[in-house]
């Protein structure tokens, strides 16, 4: 597997997970190209970094190997394109200053999509000497940042938009190669969701679209998990309110006498808050539940992260580490990892 | 940090649009829809536009297909004379009315029919703010037919989940603008020169530019775009002048922003950023809220006590404890990400949205979500780090 695609819903924290995902893919020893399309910068966010130049900038050394990041920005990928193509040197300038470089990055149907996968694919030929044809890549693996859910299908699908308008010539020839690897063994896309309705909603629906074009789908990372508490029972009795609240409250009560702690609350709301608490939690599980059931429904390998403590005031490196370990094992072997049945 | 009055917004009839923004997934649909409920009960004639939303609370809001016009919400306590209608933005349907209500029915179809126009229509990065803000601008003019009065007196618009926060105040600008470009007018110009001249034209005034446009994109390709602005020539001042009149319209006294974040880093930095942009241009920002916050109504059990005590105890009061301090310790970890948003000078009023264990999905939640708005807690103080 050598291009990994990662979408998800906005806010499900797909840039995390690419960034995490790029790390356990470099500790090996590879050299590993995390890439952004979208603008936001939000690699170097999540790298503490400002923001890049349009160029590969190393971000960190992970195990024996690298990560490395670019931004891909679509105009710049055209004058490139166009350069490398067609010498244009001033006639380039000339078409940005008529606007012709911003009317062909945004509204030329599927052009820009083309522009910025494309630019994803010569980093997979990339040759480690710079130089055309076969030797040793200068990329072991490449990992996409792509757009969200809600626009993945049209954004991977570059032949769809374009085949009308561009039936012949380099963009068509292009897009054409870059659909080849897009839908060959060596891509693989991944959906980040969290275990909430929208999310998991999203995650269907892309599943889908991306199935009917033909892309290779990997796994369902399921990001921000919060494992249970409580066992089977005690959660359906919580979840019920019929849990003992004699009993567990003194057992509450008592556990606190014993750790020395005062609270300068009444023993009675004490109990009845943290009971309606556990109330809340079982409810929830219930709910992320009934999501999960829907993500095993697709068949797809399942993978969870943590929520790591603090995770609400940013991620810092250790934090990518620790989901870089918890993404080496399944991800590479493509094992399902279902944390735990439903019931 | 102020607390925002929500009820004084939306007894305000001064107050006529409230426009919720914010990054993706921090809620804003479920908070427009909450406000929108609220000012209904509270008597306002009332419509909430929402661009995306989840299945079940557009259900909740009898919104069983995308059919781009307000119906009326059933369940509501209309006792103080007040109602709500909800809609879901259909992008594409509403550039095509656009497009019907400026132009001849076979130029219509013509740009209808060009592949152009489909993509713009439904695909161009910021055309779904463009109409967005289209729609309001429609509903804004609305009249009862019975009175002749303006059938919305409050209408509440949730924002398009923008890759930037950005995007939607520079979308209609920008979509504007590109219709005005110099290469849309050099592409369309020889158009009136009629037939092949265009490409001698074309040719002389570029300098063979179109050849490599020719060669990179395809002949026919330049054709299209040919006539696709040479079909909306004639709407170009129409798009300008309807931006600029939006523009006027959110920047007026009648409109008020609320800034939609969650108690995340991201998200946070997304919200000032916002803030600070919504200042910049002078827009009327009423106030920040904060949706999906960790709380415990037995704040004084910390969470390294709650820890402890679980550590002497057994199950179930063991994870019972566990729970508590989970939830205290990402309560605590919030307060510092939102401390970050009383760095905000001069400060910005707020208010925060506990989180729910379940998604809300009914009536019922939203106006339980809309109380918590209404109650203006201030945003919790930061605790030292722990």
């Amino acid at each position: 597997m050598r291009l990994h695609v990662v979408t998800g819903k906005g806010g499900t924290g797909k840039t995390t997970v690419a960034a995490a995902l790029a790390l356990t893919l470099a500790r090996d020893g590879a050299r590993v190209l995390l890439t952004e399309v979208e603008g936001r910068q939000g690699i170097a966010q999540v790298f503490g970094r400002p923001p890049f130049p349009y160029a590969e900038t190393e971000l960190a050394q992970s195990g024996r190997g690298s990560v490395h990041g670019l931004a891909i920005d679509p105009k710049a990928a055209l004058l490139e394109y166009l350069e490398v193509f067609y010498r244009l040197g001033r006639a380039g300038r000339t078409l940005e200053r008529l606007g012709a470089i911003d009317f062909a990055t945004t509204i030329a149907p599927g052009l820009r999509d083309v522009l910025l996968t494309g630019k994803v694919y010569d980093a997979l030929r990339q040759r480690a000497d710079g130089r055309r044809g076969d030797g040793s890549p200068a990329w072991d693996a490449v990992v996409l940042d792509a757009p969200p859910t809600g626009r993945i299908g049209r954004f991977l699908n570059v032949n769809g938009d374009l085949a009308g308008l561009a039936r012949l010539g380099p963009i068509h020839s292009q897009a054409e190669s870059v659909m080849a690897v897009l839908t060959s063994p060596a891509t693989a896309v991944h959906v980040v969701t969290l275990l909430e309705d929208m999310p998991v909603q999203e995650t269907c629906d892309a599943v889908a679209d991306l199935g009917a074009i033909g892309l290779p789908l990997g796994t369902i990372v399921v990001n921000q998990v919060r494992p249970p508490l409580l066992n089977e029972a005690d959660l359906a009795a919580a979840g019920a309110g019929t849990l003992d609240s004699r009993a567990v409250g003194d057992a509450l009560l008592g556990a606190l006498a014993q750790a020395g702690v005062t609270v300068t609350v009444p023993a009675d709301t004490l109990v009845t808050a943290l009971i309606e608490q556990a109330g809340e939690h079982a409810r929830r599980v219930d709910a992320e539940d009934v999501q999960r059931n829907r993500l095993v429904e697709l068949g797809l390998a399942i993978v969870d992260l943590p929520q790591l403590a603090g995770v609400a005031e940013g991620m810092d490196h250790a934090a990518l580490n620790e989901l870089a370990d918890r993404l080496s094992q399944p991800v590479n072997s493509r094992v399902p990892a279902v944390s735990r049945p439903a019931r | 940090m102020t607390e925002l009055a929500i009820d004084g917004l939306l007894d305000d009839r001064d107050c006529r649009v409230i426009v919720c923004c914010g990054s993706g997934g921090v809620g804003k649909t479920t908070t427009a829809a909450a406000v929108a409920l609220r000012a209904a009960e509270r008597g306002r004639r009332t419509v909430v536009l929402t661009i995306d939303p989840a299945r079940r609370l557009a259900q909740a809001l009898g919104l069983s297909e995308l059919d781009n016009t307000p119906r009326l919400v059933a369940g509501l306590d209309t006792s103080a004379g007040g109602s709500l209608a909800a809609m879901m933005l259909d992008m594409k349907r509403t550039f095509d009315e656009v497009v019907e209500a400026h132009s001849t029915p076979e130029k219509a179809q013509a740009i209808f029919d060009n592949p152009f126009y489909q993509s713009l229509s439904s695909s161009f990065a910021g055309t779904q703010e463009y109409m967005a803000m289209e729609k309001l601008g429609q509903l804004r003019v609305q009249t009862d037919p019975a009175t002749g009065k303006p059938l919305w007196d409050l209408i509440v618009v949730d924002t398009p989940p923008s890759r930037s926060a950005l995007d939607f105040l520079d979308a209609p600008q920008r979509l504007g603008s590109f219709l005005d470009s110099r290469f849309l007018r050099l592409l369309s110009a020889p158009a009136k020169v009629g037939g092949r001249a265009y490409v001698k034209v074309l040719s002389a005034v570029t300098g063979g530019l179109n050849g490599i446009m020719n060669r990179v994109l395809g002949a026919q390709m330049l054709t299209d775009v040919q006539s696709f602005v040479s079909a909306l020539d004639s709407m170009f001042g129409g798009f300008r002048q309807r931006a600029d009149q939006t523009y006027a319209m959110l920047a007026g006294p009648q409109t008020a922003f609320l800034v939609v974040a969650a108690p995340e880093a991201d998200a946070v930095r997304e919200a000032t950023y916002f803030v600070e942009r919504l200042r910049a241009e002078n827009m009327p920002l009423a106030g920040l809220v904060v949706n999906r916050v960790t709380a415990s109504t037995i704040d004084r059990l910390s969470a390294v006590e709650a820890a402890r005590a679980a550590a002497a105890a057994d199950s179930p009061a063991r994870e019972i404890l566990q729970i508590h301090a989970r939830r205290m310790y990402r309560r605590d970890s919030e307060a510092r990400v939102m401390a970050r948003l009383s760095r905000l000078h001069p400060p910005v009023p707020a208010a925060v949205i506990a989180a729910r264990p379940i998604d809300v999905t009914d009536l019922d939640g939203l106006r339980s979500v809309a109380a918590d708005l209404a109650r203006a807690e201030p945003l919790p103080s930061a605790p030292a780090v722990a």
